[in-house]
């Protein structure tokens, strides 16, 4: 019993440890966003709401907010649009060539998008659509249209079969099944895979990155590029450059946090259960 | 009420890859028929339905109703009315809408359409329940619902898969009389599966026995429950005595039979001759104890085991080391003791052998 | 007359067919056919005009870039190593649920959702030498000089794990919720004490699964690029293979070479997942043997 309490303390423990560490890393970027100065201090001496300001005009936040926004719900669009089909019949058909193609869509996840980024990004700059709006749309599509695929997976497949049977035999055509039998039920679904896209193709780095240029910056690529380049901008206004982003993505969590557990956020690996 | 046919006609065959699910299943259906599809699970009887209902294609083999080739017709276009054994309830959509579906599909007018529904909810006894949604009602509920939306289709066919297998057992017996009154009330055609025999005798003008994809016997409850055909239909259908017997003499219109342990005359049938091999069974219920008055099959052996059901008692009675008869009674046995029984002649089945 | 039809074929019709297309093809041409085309690329040197593997002989004879490899394995190694046994060993511990568990979990999302820039940004400000935890350190007089836990190899460690481990975590948690937990009742009806529960029912239960987090954590790890550089030393101790080819690529212009590039790190990524299959493999014979053994 002892041993079962100690466990359980030092799970505690370290959780504590992980939570006060996330919001310590996460308050450091909120107070220096609103710190007037700062310099080895436990807290700024005076606050300000100036560096948001100065963020937006020194860093264009208006065009790299329009630009995210419109990147993402196009990609949001998109793999709803091609995703959707392909889950479905995924999740109701068998046939030969399945787990090959389960596999090929998987492996977007799976591989790096470092590890294919770069030659993808190499294919997008010979087509001439490299560093552009439209070029980080397609590589991010890359990832998010497996990842809407797989999140809808399973809403499909709690749709029993026999539902789509019963309107069927009610005189339903295809047609009809879908708009009035499937569509309303897989509402929760679409809404999951929607908001999920949505979250990673905003927090998206790497395929964003490599894709930028020439106006196509989302504001976690503007995000890097002023902290790397360093030294020229206040540390104050990145900090407040990156509570904006904090926001932004952080309203689209509470609303995908009502529709999903948290989980069903992460890749969910099957457990053998049949 | 419904749209009434003459006939059905089937020959159907189903393969997964390679396993053959239903071998050229041949059956004629006439109109107003109640017809049953009984056996064990993984028998091929919810496919078979499947085929006929245009959801699962057949491998091959044709179906015909009324002079007219339906198999390449899609479901929704077949009128026929179809019953799952989960009900499939439109969970988004209330009694009225699920029960309304299928004329709302039809473009009809809203007055009609509540006119109807509220007929068919009250068929069914679920008037008030119009705008509850499926997740509100109890299983017996769902299950009335499912057949009001199918029924108030004035369907050609009534298909039925399981539909009670969800239900407790007391409302299984309610249920089932409802389902024979609305198809009596509705002069409809139906085809139901079910592993349950008691459901198949109480409801079927027919019952098609099936194992493993095979057409096993047909005929009506009667005869599947008094006369059946071969092993798998005796078994199936209660009869728990088997002896191998090698067949001789027949007099008097009595054949016997030989085997190891018992020597038995049972009512002679065409084609089971002397000097062939067959298979005697009986049922538990039939064996009596007692002395027979002309001495016929009778057999002395022990009680080695005893099942109480309430007004009877099911005793396995030991005859050898091997051989063991089932006797039902209401007569009052005890472990351990000896009895004399008897196996009436006309009560013996002759079956063939596997 | 009738067709036999099998049942492949119909499962595979004209609406099956329209409805993978797009997506079928749009992974196809913007996955498959970009690797190869990279592969092609890096096989078709900007120097010379014909195939060559001069790329390849280049990176592998020049310490500035095969280090590479060494210092990216140096710290995905240890990073997923202590990712998936801390991972493993909250999971475990909260598989029958613990109090506020759905606030942990939520709060955990967190880390995914914000991603590497903004946590490498935190990072930099909480760990830094003037951060507040140096800060809170030196006050509470634990410490004289600060701890340099940035702009190193710690730094890039510590930013790999707070993104990976609610990862980690989250995955490793609903595998292991999913079994049956009547196995570990019965498992300790027959005398066996909680860790030899884990050693021997458990743990080959769980090891798919953990191998799965592991080479997922690992090949993860192996990529890592913005961490490296925010809070690493991009130039030294943590210069990561991402960071030779994303260089190669964007200020060397030469996408042959950063192609060739990129073709090494997949290369090492599938070593690494042979490795993890095999290791995998060796186990599972291990438990099944000794479970028999007398």
């Amino acid at each position: 019993m002892m041993r079962g309490r100690m466990w359980n303390l030092a799970i505690y423990i370290f959780l504590l440890g992980f939570i006060l560490n996330l919001l310590g890393i996460v308050g450091h970027v909120v107070v220096s966003a609103f710190a007037k100065r700062w310099f080895s201090r436990p807290l700024p001496p005076a606050f300000t709401t100036d560096w948001f300001a100065y963020a937006w005009t020194n860093f264009e936040l208006g065009q790299v907010l329009f630009i995210t926004l419109f990147i993402a719900l196009t990609v949001v669009f998109i793999t709803l649009l091609i995703g959707f089909p392909a889950a479905y019949i995924l999740a109701r058909r068998n046939f030969r060539g399945k787990p090959l193609l389960l596999l090929l869509y998987f492996l977007p996840l799976l591989i790096p998008q470092m590890t294919y980024g770069i030659p993808l990004a190499t294919t997008l700059y010979k087509f001439g659509i490299g560093a552009s709006v439209p070029g980080v749309i397609l590589a991010v599509l890359v990832p998010m249209v497996p990842l809407a695929v797989f999140v809808l997976l399973p809403f499909f497949e709690q749709i029993s079969v026999n539902l789509e049977w019963s309107a069927a035999m009610l005189g339903a055509t295809r047609v009809q099944v879908f708009r009035r039998v499937l569509l309303p039920l897989m509402v929760p679904g679409i809404l999951t895979a929607g908001l999920l896209v949505l979250v990673n193709t905003i927090s998206n780095f790497e395929l964003a990155f490599l894709l930028a240029g020439g106006g196509s910056q989302t504001l976690v690529v503007a995000l890097y590029y002023n902290v790397f380049a360093g030294g020229v901008r206040p540390v104050y206004s990145i900090d407040a450059m990156a509570v904006i982003y904090m926001v932004m993505v952080l309203s689209v969590l509470i609303v995908a946090l009502r529709f999903v557990r948290p989980t069903q956020m992460v890749f969910r690996l099957d457990h053998p259960r049949r | 009420m419904s749209d009434s046919i003459n006939q059905l006609r089937v020959d159907i065959t189903k393969r997964y890859g390679a396993k053959t699910v239903l071998d050229q299943l041949k059956l004629e259906i006439r109109g107003g028929e109640f017809v049953t599809f009984l056996g064990p699970s993984g028998c091929g009887k919810s496919t078979a339905l499947g085929i006929i209902a245009g959801l699962i294609p057949a491998s091959g083999g044709e179906i015909w109703l009324d002079n007219q080739r339906i198999d390449h017709v899609p479901p929704e276009k077949r009128g026929f009315g179809m019953v799952f054994q989960n009900y499939a309830l439109f969970p988004h959509l209330t009694v009225f809408d699920n029960v309304g579906f299928g004329l709302s599909l039809q473009h009809r007018q809203v007055a009609e359409i509540k006119e109807r529904v509220q007929a068919m909810l009250g068929l069914v006894r679920l008037l008030g329940f119009e705008d509850r949604y499926p997740a509100q009602l109890s299983g017996g509920q769902q299950q009335r619902v499912a057949i009001a939306r199918a029924l108030i289709l004035h369907p050609r066919l009534m298909l039925l898969d399981e539909p009670l297998s969800n239900l407790d057992a007391k409302l299984r017996v309610d249920m089932r009389a409802e389902i024979k009154q609305l198809h009596s009330k509705l002069s409809l055609t139906s085809i139901y599966v079910t592993h349950d025999q008691a459901e198949a005798l109480s409801l079927s003008d027919r019952i098609v026995l099936l194992r493993d994809g095979v057409l096993m016997q047909v005929g009506t409850p009667q005869e599947i429950h008094d006369r059946p055909k071969n092993v798998f239909v005796a078994d199936f259908m209660g009869f728990r005595n088997f002896f191998d017997v090698r067949l001789g003499q027949s007099m008097g219109g009595l054949i016997e039979g030989a085997g190891k342990s018992v020597k038995l005359r049972a009512r002679a049938a065409d084609d089971f001759a002397a000097g062939n091999d067959a298979i005697m069974a009986i049922r538990p219920e039939d064996v009596r104890i007692g002395k027979a008055p002309d001495g016929v099959n009778r057999i002395t052996g022990k009680v080695e085991f005893i099942e109480y059901l309430g007004r009877e008692q099911e005793a396995a009675i030991g005859i050898d080391a091997e051989t063991r008869l089932w006797l039902r009674t209401s007569e009052k046995v005890a472990l351990g003791d000896s009895v004399e029984l008897t196996l009436p002649p006309e009560k013996i089945v002759l079956l063939p052998v596997d | 007359m009738t067709r036999a039809r099998t049942d492949e074929r119909s499962e595979l019709d004209v609406v099956a067919i329209l409805c993978l297309t797009p997506s079928l093809l749009y992974v196809f041409f913007m996955f498959i056919y970009p690797f190869l085309y990279g592969l092609y690329v890096s096989l078709q040197p900007m120097k010379a005009r014909s195939w060559s593997v001069e790329n390849y002989a280049a990176f592998f004879t020049d310490p500035y870039q095969y280090a590479t490899i060494g210092t990216t394995f140096a710290l995905a190694i240890p990073n997923s190593i202590l990712v998936v046994l801390v991972a493993l060993f909250l999971a475990y511990g909260m598989r029958r649920g613990i109090w506020m568990e759905r606030t942990i979990t939520t709060i955990l999302v967190l880390p995914i959702s914000l991603g590497v820039i903004f946590l490498s940004e935190g990072i930099l400000g909480f760990y830094g030498t003037n951060g507040w935890l140096n800060q809170m350190l030196m006050d509470a007089g634990l410490m004289t000089e600060p701890l340099e836990l940035t702009h190193n190899f710690i730094g890039v460690i510590l930013s790999l794990f707070m993104q990976q481990f609610p990862f980690c975590f989250l995955m490793l948690l609903g595998y292991i919720s999913g079994i049956d937990p009547s196995l570990e009742s019965s498992a300790r009806m027959l005398g066996a004490t909680p860790w030899t529960v884990f050693r021997r029912v458990m743990l080959p239960l769980i090891a798919p699964g953990l191998a799965i987090a592991f080479a997922l954590v690992f090949v993860m790890s192996f990529a890592v690029f913005p961490s490296a550089v925010m809070v690493g030393q991009p130039a030294g101790t943590t210069r990561t293979i991402s960071i030779a080819a994303y260089q190669q690529a964007f200020e060397q212009y030469d996408m042959s070479y950063a192609s060739a590039i990129a073709v090494i790190m997949g290369f090492c990524q599938l070593a690494a997942l042979i490795v993890i299959v095999l290791v995998r493999r060796r186990m599972t014979i291990a438990t099944t043997m000794g479970v028999g053994k007398r």
